[in-house]
């Protein structure tokens, strides 16, 4: 539990003349999960763009497993999960998460055998050979979640992993997630629900582009003296 | 390898799309036949000739000709009158020793046949002209021991023609003219429009972000897109060739496989073009956008409409249109039989513009990932 996986150090980033991330210090040690809470447009996809190498920082430091990012190679070592479901409708779910297997580089055997554990992970195996088109909509958020479990990846990415989805899907994706924690493997999740985020080992709180605050749930309820992690974000977002 | 992947991925949606595959490889097909009917409909058509001053024989000999009617004017006057009513199609007047024809033009076909049928007829009535000459001459030959041979040929010398056409020129005619550019412009145009309406799909959908969040190179994406829709234009290009070839019996001289091979790397430019500009649309509807922007002046400048009549910095735009180096290309190849080796400055001209905008479609997908 003690190397950093995530080490985001004085993070900047500007998109033109806008600041979007003022001065983010965060990070993410093995075997954790770590919640990145903030009201819309503080730039949380942006840190996690900036993690993934697809933005470039314009100050500080990115490093995910200790290489500075970006770094197109530690890629096949991330499981990433965006807001969108990012599927291919025409193609069916077998086949998604095989053309996905493959560009992470997993050799045809692997990718047998990965395609029928993630499967079975997000229990979707009967239905994998369905085209995408017709799958409901939790159902491509599973297929999605398994996509990016592709590989066994060391660290975990999720963007908003469990935005509009039924509560019974949610828990059970929450569940899952426990399982990969419980592995050894760190997750870094962005979320809007409040709840979700008592379930992580340590949550940020991001703000207009910093970081308020970056602890246990149960020690930020303790600083700002409030029952829950919604009010802990309520009163930071009261403070500024 | 993750080309290959990436290749199979993007032919497996593009076979599932029924209506886009159709698109791509029926609508040529339909638009080639119409465009063949409407252009040369009525070949057997029948032609209306009046006629102003012109010898007898060569009037029965016009005549006579198979869907010719002859209509016999006495004045040039009235002929023109008639001609602008609709009621003849082609006005011939005999001008001293000269003849003067003067063609409606509005339809092609009928200029042409009338032509045809105007020579054909004039050599006849010469022929006999002069065989009935040849007998007098002979004749007289035998006496005066060929004095008359200079007056006689001098009688037969050829008549001027002067052909005057009420509308365009003599080369209004054109479909067999355009239809190599107008190949390479079917390949263009769907290839163009359907790549970059998947690649913009793949931006909007989310999946080029989780592309790209894999360690796939930006190169193998844009290869991978090269492979498979340079297989779909090769096959659509064959489509294309056996349609002129067999339905609209088209003459190709040269080798088809050139004609293919041409072909090929223009939608392979058209692709990355479409993959270009894709990159500056929000949405399909702004993709269309630059179909008047982008597609139509392909057209214009391609080589269908004479360039040498344009101002000079006009008919130069013509230089950096991909179609006009295939349409030259490809019409070298169908009409005068050249072999694909003496056509490598249009073709090397194509690879440059090709390799040109892979380099800017590699380096533009930084845009999404900066590794």
């Amino acid at each position: 539990m003690q190397t950093s996986i995530i080490n985001l150090q004085h993070l900047v980033k500007k998109f033109g003349k806008q600041t979007v991330l003022k001065d983010v210090n965060m990070n993410v040690l093995s075997g954790e999960i770590v919640g990145l809470i903030g009201p819309s447009g503080a730039g949380k996809s942006t840190v996690i763009k900036t993690t993934l190498g697809m933005e470039v920082v314009d100050g500080g430091s990115a490093t995910v497993f200790g290489e500075t990012m970006p770094n197109r190679n530690l890629l096949a070592n991330i499981g990433y999960m965006a807001q969108t479901d990012a599927l291919y409708d025409a193609l069916s779910g077998r086949e998604n998460l095989a053309f996905y297997g493959q560009m992470k580089g997993l050799s045809p055997s692997e990718l047998k055998r990965e395609i029928k554990h993630v499967a079975q992970v997000v229990d979707l195996t009967k239905d994998l050979d369905k085209r995408v088109s017709g799958y409901s909509g939790g159902m491509m958020r599973r297929l999605s979640l398994s996509i990016a479990l592709l590989g066994n990846p060391r660290l975990l990415i999720l963007d908003e992993p469990t935005v509009g989805i039924d509560p019974a899907l949610r828990r059970q994706i929450w569940a899952e997630l426990g399982k990969i924690h419980n592995e050894g493997r760190s997750i870094l999740i962005t979320t809007h629900v409040m709840d979700e985020a008592e379930l992580c080992d340590r949550v940020a709180l991001l703000l207009d582009g910093q970081v308020m605050a970056f602890n246990q749930p149960d020690v930020l309820k303790m600083q700002y003296n409030v029952d829950s992690i919604e009010d802990v974000f309520l009163k930071a977002e009261g403070v500024q | 390898m993750r080309s290959i992947a990436i290749m199979k991925r993007v032919l497996k949606e593009l076979l599932r799309d029924k209506r886009t595959l159709a698109l791509m490889f029926v609508a040529p097909v339909i638009i080639l036949l119409l465009m063949s009917f409407i252009f040369n409909s009525n070949s057997s058509t029948n032609v209306d000739v009046a006629t102003v001053d012109l010898p007898t024989s060569l009037n029965s000999n016009i005549g006579s000709t198979k869907h010719v009617d002859v209509h016999k004017y006495s004045t040039k006057k009235s002929a023109k009158k008639a001609l602008k009513d609709e009621k003849v199609d082609a006005i011939i007047q005999k001008k001293g020793n000269n003849y003067d024809l003067t063609y409606a033009n509005t339809d092609s076909t009928k200029t042409a046949a009338v032509k045809q049928v105007f020579s054909a007829s004039l050599t006849k009535t010469n022929v006999s002209t002069m065989k009935n000459q040849l007998v007098t001459t002979t004749t007289a030959l035998a006496k005066l021991t060929g004095q008359t041979a200079p007056s006689a040929s001098s009688n037969v010398s050829t008549p001027k023609i002067h052909n005057h056409y009420v509308y365009g020129d003599k080369d209004t005619g054109f479909f067999d003219k355009i239809l190599p550019v107008l190949m390479g412009f079917f390949v263009f145009f769907f290839v163009f429009l359907i790549s970059g309406m998947a690649l913009l799909k793949e931006r909007t959908s989310g999946t080029l972000d989780r592309l790209l969040a894999t360690p796939v190179k930006r190169s193998e994406i844009v290869y991978g897109y090269m492979l498979s829709y340079g297989i779909l234009a090769i096959v659509q290009t064959i489509i294309i060739v056996l349609t002129t070839v067999w339905l609209l019996g088209i003459e190709v001289k040269g080798n088809i496989i050139s004609v293919i091979f041409i072909n090929l790397i223009l939608s392979l430019v058209a692709l990355a073009f479409g993959i270009l500009l894709s990159t500056f649309a929000k949405s399909e509807f702004q993709m269309m956008q630059f179909i008047p922007i982008v597609v139509i002046p392909q057209v214009f400048f391609s080589g269908i409409i004479p360039l040498d009549s344009m101002a000079h910095w006009v008919s130069d735009i013509s230089y950096i249109i991909p179609i006009k180096y295939s349409g030259d290309a490809v019409s070298a190849i169908i009409m005068q039989g050249t072999g694909i080796l003496s056509l490598w400055p249009d073709i090397l001209v194509l690879l440059g513009i090709l390799l040109v905008l892979t380099f800017l479609n590699v380096v533009g997908l930084k845009r999404y990932r900066k590794v």
